[in-house]
């Protein structure tokens, strides 16, 4: 069976607007606001009501300019890694700190996406970020916060 | 308006902000030249370097690289068919075609020029146009703001994705709900945060930015690395040929361009329309205007038809300020991302921008003028060198963007929710985009988002619940009958659209 993937997303959508309209109504106003032509809810309320009606729109009428994406030519597997790679960068960056972590992110999705000239993905990555993190913290004065330098002594 | 003048040249021409404009018409030529990334792209990622700046500076910074990203969409348009920008699309139509007969410079040279004119015509234009607007809208209301700017996201809807309008108005309820999370201004209740102290604040619009944009577009590049669409087909980089223009080439130039000038700075000033229908309008106006001879040389490498959608794609940038500058409301994704770096400096946008900040408003058209000349300055000679960027390897720039779009946010917050909230409005986007769902309805429903709300509950507490400011004043009314039109003309479209086969 062909599915067409466009009217999937517009599924999704309405079952979000669904979501975001229930949520919506138990938003809790102050009780003299309850009865006012416009409180905290009001507009939100609306909202989920157009998101519904659009996206119903999109699933009943038909679809002339049905997308056709060649799910083979697309790279899922390193967009993936990558992305995985990004949500390491973004558990460790507090506990380990902004240059090393950083670094081994670049580095790392330097070699997922097919590199191999070790030098210039050295260069790229901790000489850089070293670079990057002086115009940050040295002239730009923006604090970062690198508890794995302050261990090795090279930030106070 | 001779005092705005110098008020605007004093600021615009310190050392500092001249520095900002080179700065931003390089970066944002370099940018705007890697393909899938736009001016949108560009700006998003100088946000965070802009507010260590004062307000004014930060958007001459930004004005400089929208132009340079415009101009830089145009070079791997010409030189890789690969176009930066939708709005260079049709500069590829008879760019890359010259460019395959070996006279890439001379392409290159026509586009910096006809760019270099059109964004100056426009400028001239705004500069009379701005103070005249921003008097008339003082007379608008709460009702008038609510509606224009119902229609300026319906416009942008329906001129933003041919034949998806439904798709774009789905982005743009989404983009106004995103909006609405967090504390709600007027009673600070807290809404969709889940409990989430995270998202008391609401979401960043520059994560919003950088997620939709940068890091989707990152993203979006390795998926489709292997399309054989999207593999360039190789004009050489190195030897790109004369950039000199002859004297037959200019007289044809002399007649294209101020006409595409004009078209372009109305259809930019439009709100939703922009460069890229200004370049196609331009392009078949011009088709239309020459005689048989040359329209037979249109697709082939014509001058004329590289020169006038070059003009127009400038010539509404400019435009699209106008909106902006004088009602508030953004007339294109660009300028809706500007919009809201503009908020972020505590300066609201608006028709007494001009008499409460006049530096700001003065210096940004000021810088128009010079960021064109810095342009044509930095580009022409740079033309040879700047081809070879085009030669970055995928492999360390798709990294970088992402190094610097992650960066910029954590810089902003120090918290790695927002790292985790921008990874994953990221991943939405690239399977979004893969299904042709634009992203600029999404960025200027969530700048307006708060704006509009604001405008509807005044609106109502003034009416006491009623409905009827809609109509109220014929001003609303014919704002909102004119969306209504565009709504109805486009379902329309939709359900009586024959489908082929």
């Amino acid at each position: 069976m062909n599915i067409n993937t466009t009217k999937v997303i517009s599924l999704l959508f309405f079952i979000f607007s669904a979501f975001y309209l229930y949520t919506a109504y138990q938003i809790q106003v102050f009780a003299f606001d309850e009865n006012a032509p416009f409180n905290a809810r009001t507009f939100p309320i609306y909202l989920g009501y157009a998101g519904l009606f659009f996206s119903g729109l999109k699933l009943i009428l038909p679809d002339p300019n049905t997308i056709k994406v060649q799910h083979k030519t697309l790279e899922y597997k390193k967009t993936l890694i990558l992305i995985i790679i990004a949500i390491i960068y973004g558990a460790t960056i507090l506990k380990v700190g902004y240059f090393l972590t950083t670094s081994l992110f670049l580095f790392s999705s330097y070699f997922f996406l097919g590199e191999r000239r070790w030098v210039l993905m050295f260069l790229l990555s901790f000489p850089f970020v070293a670079a990057f993190m002086y115009l940050l913290h040295g002239v730009l004065d923006i604090y970062l916060r690198d508890p794995f330098l302050q261990s090795i002594g090279v930030m106070g | 308006m001779i005092e705005g003048i110098l008020i605007g040249l004093t600021t615009a021409l310190t050392l500092q902000n001249i520095l900002m404009v080179m700065l931003g018409c390089f970066f944002g030529t370099i940018i705007g030249m890697l393909p899938g990334l736009g001016p949108m792209t560009a700006i998003a990622l100088m946000i965070p370097i802009t507010y260590g700046f004062d307000p004014a500076t930060g958007l001459i910074l930004m004005a400089g690289v929208y132009y340079g990203a415009v101009f830089g969409g145009s070079t791997s348009s010409i030189l890789l068919n690969a176009p930066g920008v939708p709005g260079t699309v049709a500069t590829s139509f008879d760019g890359y075609p010259m460019a395959q007969q070996g006279k890439a410079g001379k392409a290159l040279a026509i586009a910096a020029w006809s760019s270099f004119a059109g964004g100056t015509l426009s400028a001239i234009y705004l500069l009379f146009m701005a103070p005249s607007l921003s008097k008339v809208s003082l007379s608008f209301r709460s009702p008038d703001y609510f509606a224009l700017m119902i229609l300026g996201l319906t416009a942008i809807a329906a001129f933003s994705s041919k034949g998806q309008f439904l798709k774009a108005m789905m982005m743009v309820v989404l983009g106004l709900m995103l909006a609405s999370v967090g504390q709600d201004s007027l009673s600070d209740i807290t809404r969709f945060t889940f409990n989430n102290m995270n998202l008391t604040d609401g979401i960043s619009f520059v994560l919003v930015v950088m997620a939709t944009f940068a890091m989707s577009e990152a993203l979006t590049i390795i998926l489709k690395r292997n399309d054989p669409a999207s593999a360039a087909k190789q004009v050489s980089l190195t030897e790109l040929g004369s950039i000199k223009i002859n004297k037959e080439e200019r007289t044809k130039m002399y007649k294209t361009i101020p006409r595409s000038s004009v078209i372009g700075f109305l259809i930019g000033v439009l709100p939703g329309a922009g460069a890229t229908i200004a370049s196609f309008l331009a392009y078949g106006m011009e088709r239309n205007i020459v005689n048989d001879e040359e329209k037979e040389k249109f697709g082939k490498g014509s001058v004329n038809g590289l020169s006038a959608p070059e003009t127009a794609n400038n010539a509404a940038c400019s435009g699209s300020f106008v909106p902006m500058l004088t009602l508030g409301i953004p007339g294109s994704g660009t300028t809706a991302v500007m919009l809201g770096a503009l908020l972020g400096f505590g300066v609201q946008p608006g028709p007494r921008l001009y008499m409460t900040n006049p530096e700001i408003f003065w210096s940004i058209i000021m810088s128009m003028y010079i960021g064109m000349v810095i342009l044509l300055i930095l580009n022409l000679p740079l033309i040879p060198y700047i081809a070879r960027i085009l030669a970055v390897p995928k492999n360390y720039l798709i990294p970088l963007i992402l190094f610097f779009s992650i960066t910029g946010i954590y810089v902003m917050s120090f918290n790695n929710f927002d790292i985790y909230l921008m990874i994953g409005i990221a991943v939405v986007a690239t399977f979004m985009r893969l299904y042709d769902f634009p992203m600029p309805p999404l960025i200027l429903a969530f700048v307006l988002g708060g704006l509009m709300e604001e405008n509807l509950r005044r609106s109502l507490l003034l009416s006491n619940g009623s409905w009827e400011f809609l109509w109220d004043r014929t001003l609303t009314a014919c704002i909102l009958l004119t969306t209504i039109l565009i709504v109805v003309w486009h379902i329309y479209k939709t359900m009586f659209k024959k489908t082929k086969g």
